[in-house]
């Protein structure tokens, strides 16, 4: 019965989308024309990018259009201006100090939003937590609160960073909280992710990079840090071995950078170019059939993806600072030698 | 000539897919035997599989990062 039914909606729809598809396909022979005919503006643009946006308005109005490589990177670029697009849009103060640009772009207000979302929720379900009596269970924010905090704290940071890791944990939970409103905020309309941008997800890095080697030397001391560097092999070695290891202090937060960076840009750029092959075919059969099932599913897999990547790069932090405060051959070899005994 | 730069990205683009793809079901086929031999191990083996399929997703990513940046020069 319900076979029936969806086939005879498909029967009605399928003829519809083609005949709303044929009117579409007749006028892209006529826009033909105009596009050829704005197409030398575009290398004066060039030239000239300062009046590029009066440039590229004027093209809008003649009904040209943008390039949809253009459009996907003004989306996944920083940029000065809020575009709530039809209701117009905001344009952010351009600031410079002594040469250097600091001016308050889209991803800086994006990173403020987060910071001000997440201590808004969290003293909330701080609050409701501190109110709670021992035997109560946790309702709302603060169970929601409790159980990611409880996954970092026991599943995270205890077993890559062992002994004293709870010294580390408000620094892993800053990260991953951060990171994953980030990540939420850029998948809400309007919203833009600023992890997707690379000085933030540099920043990010740079912080696991100062608390890993800080805790190296705190833990270490100083020789001991030296020896760490030469990772105990013979003397005659230490020339191989010790570029390699300070070279490998700098690829750990730059693979975070990276890896942040990428897989948050990259999930964008999917959805976008889902979206835009609709757009280049001019079809509202791909629309309906590939552009919008196809960015729905990347859109949830997206969702997914924030939580991963906020947690795998909390995940590595607490891995580095774990491998760099290690005592080697310390509990670790004697655990072995007990477990060798039974 | 020109659009050569645009092939070689669009190439080592689907290179570095094609080797993150390995690596990681490499990675993952074994977790799954690993899980299916052992099930008590599977919050290890988890996070295990997640730390090794990061790792060679970041090397996948910098490949596919220069490819961008090949066909956006």
């Amino acid at each position: 019965m319900r076979k029936k039914a969806i086939s005879r909606i498909l029967a009605l729809v399928v003829p519809a989308l083609l005949s709303l598809n044929s009117p579409v396909f007749a006028t892209t022979g006529q826009n033909e024309a105009p596009v050829a005919a704005t197409a030398p503006v575009a290398p004066a643009s060039v030239e000239a990018p300062v009046a590029a946006p009066a440039e590229a308005e004027a093209a809008h109005a003649e009904g040209g259009e943008e390039k949809p490589g253009d459009l996907i990177m003004h989306h996944i670029l920083d940029n000065h201006t809020f575009a709530f697009e039809p209701f117009g849009e905001v344009h952010l103060p351009r600031i410079e100090v002594a040469g250097y640009d600091i001016s308050i772009t889209k991803h800086v207000v994006m990173i403020w939003l987060a910071a001000i979302l997440l201590i808004v929720i969290a003293s909330a379900a701080g609050a409701s937590v501190k109110k709670m009596s021992a035997n109560q269970a946790p309702k709302g924010v603060a169970n929601v609160f409790e159980s990611l905090v409880d996954f970092i704290s026991n599943d995270v940071a205890k077993p890559n960073i062992g002994h004293g890791y709870e010294k580390f944990l408000p620094y892993l939970l800053t990260v991953f909280f951060f990171i994953l409103v980030c990540n939420l905020l850029g998948l809400i309309p309007y919203g833009a992710t600023a992890t997707g941008n690379v000085n933030v997800t540099l920043t990010l890095a740079t912080f696991t990079f100062i608390v890993t080697q800080v805790s190296a030397f705190r833990a270490h001391g100083i020789v001991g840090y030296m020896k760490h560097l030469t990772a105990g092999t013979h003397w005659a070695l230490w020339i191989i071995m010790v570029p390699i290891e300070i070279l490998g202090q700098f690829t750990k937060p730059f693979a975070l950078t990276i890896r942040l960076f990428a897989n948050m840009t990259a999930g964008h750029i999917i959805i976008l170019s889902l979206f835009f092959i609709s757009f280049i075919l001019k079809s509202y059969i791909v629309a309906v059939a590939v552009s919008i099932p196809f960015a729905i599913f990347i859109y949830l897999l997206e969702l997914f993806v924030a939580f991963l990547q906020a947690f795998v790069f909390t995940m590595l932090s607490a891995l580095f600072i774990g491998l760099a405060t290690a005592h080697e051959g310390g509990h670790d070899g004697h655990e072995l030698e007990a477990s060798g005994h039974h | 000539m020109e659009g050569l730069g645009y092939l070689g990205a669009g190439i080592g683009a689907g290179l570095a897919a094609i080797g993150a793809g390995l690596g990681i079901g490499n990675a993952a086929a074994s977790a799954a035997e690993g899980t299916a031999r052992q099930p008590e191990a599977t919050s290890d083996i988890r996070t295990t599989m997640i730390i090794a399929a990061a790792l060679i997703e970041g090397v996948a990513l910098f490949g596919e990062v220069i490819c961008v940046l090949l066909a956006l020069k």
